[in-house]
Formats: structure tokens, sequence, C-alpha cells
């Protein structure tokens, strides 16, 4: 087994995981959090091809793995805003209770 | 395949499974902090350092504290009585266990036609600079963009709204 495969091999089981996590789940924060491990996963992909590619001097990769790190934060702030505001609003994080759209 | 990646796949996974396991959304929030933890030094031995610190930076530093100030203002971490699993959570197990299988069978098909360079290569902080000042300056541009109005968005979002109750 080269490097490269045992680090895609991981990440592939790290994005599993998060997959699993964020539909398994039934609190909103847990399923926030299955979904950062996928970004995670990603980033691991990215930063294991740009490390094992043919060029790595181009910093492809590399800058494609750092704007999504940044896009990751964004997200995780509004995400977790958005649940604060249903909290305060239904009074629970349970996803199986928000089941209506009507406020 | 060399010690140190096992070790941190170790602690990634193991921090990961952890996460999604716990009962306690405490315990969750530390534990995904420790697979953070696994990845950024996953990236310091892949050689990219920049990108190791940003995400011990990012991730633990900023992520894991939000994640915990969200469990501890929505009261999540108190026990529920009803599982902390939705009702079909064997669904869900099994969608991730099939994404899983298609994932490793194309990876080890084509493992024959994954690239193989062997020298660590070097890049300082110069270089990501030049880089994010030159071919990048647009991507760069949009992502301050971005992350403004995710910043303006997340305190509207979560603001109070009672204007006559003050």
């Amino acid at each position: 087994m080269t490097p490269l495969t045992g680090y895609l091999l991981l990440a592939a089981l790290l994005f599993a995981i998060g997959l699993a996590g964020a539909l398994t789940r039934r609190n909103a924060i847990l399923v926030l959090i299955g979904i950062e491990l996928m970004l995670n996963a990603a980033n691991l992909n990215l930063i294991a091809f740009w490390r094992y590619g043919p060029h790595p001097e181009a910093l492809t990769g590399f800058m494609f793995a750092i704007f999504s790190i940044a896009v990751a934060a964004a997200e995780a702030a509004v995400g977790l805003g958005l649940v604060i505001q249903i909290y305060r609003h239904a009074k629970t994080t349970d996803l199986d209770q928000m089941n209506r759209m009507k406020g | 395949m060399n010690v140190v990646f096992w070790i941190f796949a170790v602690i990634t996974l193991g921090g990961a499974l952890a996460a999604m396991m716990l009962r306690s959304l405490v315990h969750s929030a530390l534990a995904v902090t420790l697979a953070f933890a696994g990845l950024a030094l996953m990236f310091l031995e892949l050689g990219a350092q920049f990108a190791g610190f940003a995400q011990i930076l990012v991730y633990i530093g900023a992520v894991a504290i939000l994640v915990v100030f969200a469990i501890l203002l929505t009261r999540s971490s108190e026990e529920t009585g009803s599982g902390v699993f939705s009702p079909t959570w064997l669904r869900g197990l099994v969608i991730a266990a099939a994404v899983f299988a298609v994932l490793g069978w194309s990876i080890l098909n084509s493992a024959s036609a994954l690239p193989g360079a062997t020298v660590t290569p070097q890049v300082d902080v110069k270089q990501i600079g030049d880089a994010l000042m030159g071919p990048y300056v647009l991507p760069l541009e949009i992502v301050a963009v971005l992350l403004t109005s995710a910043l303006i968005g997340a305190v509207i979002v979560a603001m109070h709204e009672k204007e006559g109750a003050e």
C-alpha cells in the first residue's frame, strides 16, 4: 500500500464516520460536527494529493485546503448561530421535533 | 506507511468515532477536538506546516470553542430521556457504509494510477504569501467578503428579535 492510498482510505473512513454521525444523531449540534468532520476529510484528501502529486511547487491543493478551512469556519459560525436561534424559538435542538416550518 | 501515520490515524479516527458515539455532548465536543488535532498533526507530517497550524488555530481554537458555546447555550448537555440516535439510525448507518465501500473500492482499484512522489515539498510562508497575492488574489478577496458576510450574518441570526421588550 502506497502512502497516498493510506491517506485516501483514512480520509474516506473519516468521511464515512462524519456522514454516519450526521445521518444518525438527533442533536443538531452533533450533525454540524459530523459535517465538519466530512469537510476535514476532504481537506486531508487535498493536502495528500498536493504532497504526492507531480507538481507540489504549484501549491494548488494546498491553497484549496486553506480556502476550504476558511469557508468551513464561516459555515460553523452561521450554522451554530442558526442552531441557537432555533433553540430559542423551539426550546429544543432535537432534529426529530423540528418537523414544521411554521413560526 | 510508517508508524507515525498509524499513530495519527488512530488518534483521528478514535476521536471522530468517539465524537459520533458518545452520549454526552460535551464529551463529543472534546473528542472532536482530538480528531481535529490528529488531522493537524497529519497535515504537519505531510509537509503542509501552514495548513497544519491554520487547522489548529481555526478548528481547535475557534470551531471547537463555538461548539462548546452552542452546547452550553442550548443546554443540550442535559439528558433528553429519548435516545441520542434518531429512529432511522440503521438507514443512516447503511448509507454511510455504502459510501465508504464505494470510496474504498475506487481508491484500491485506482492505486496504480495514483501519483507517488517521494520528495517532501518545501514550502515556506513567503511562497504562500506570494501565491496569495499573485494568482490567488481574487479567491482571497472573495473569502474576505464571505467571512465578513458570515460574521454579520451570524450576529444577525443569533441576535434577539424582541424590539418591544427593551
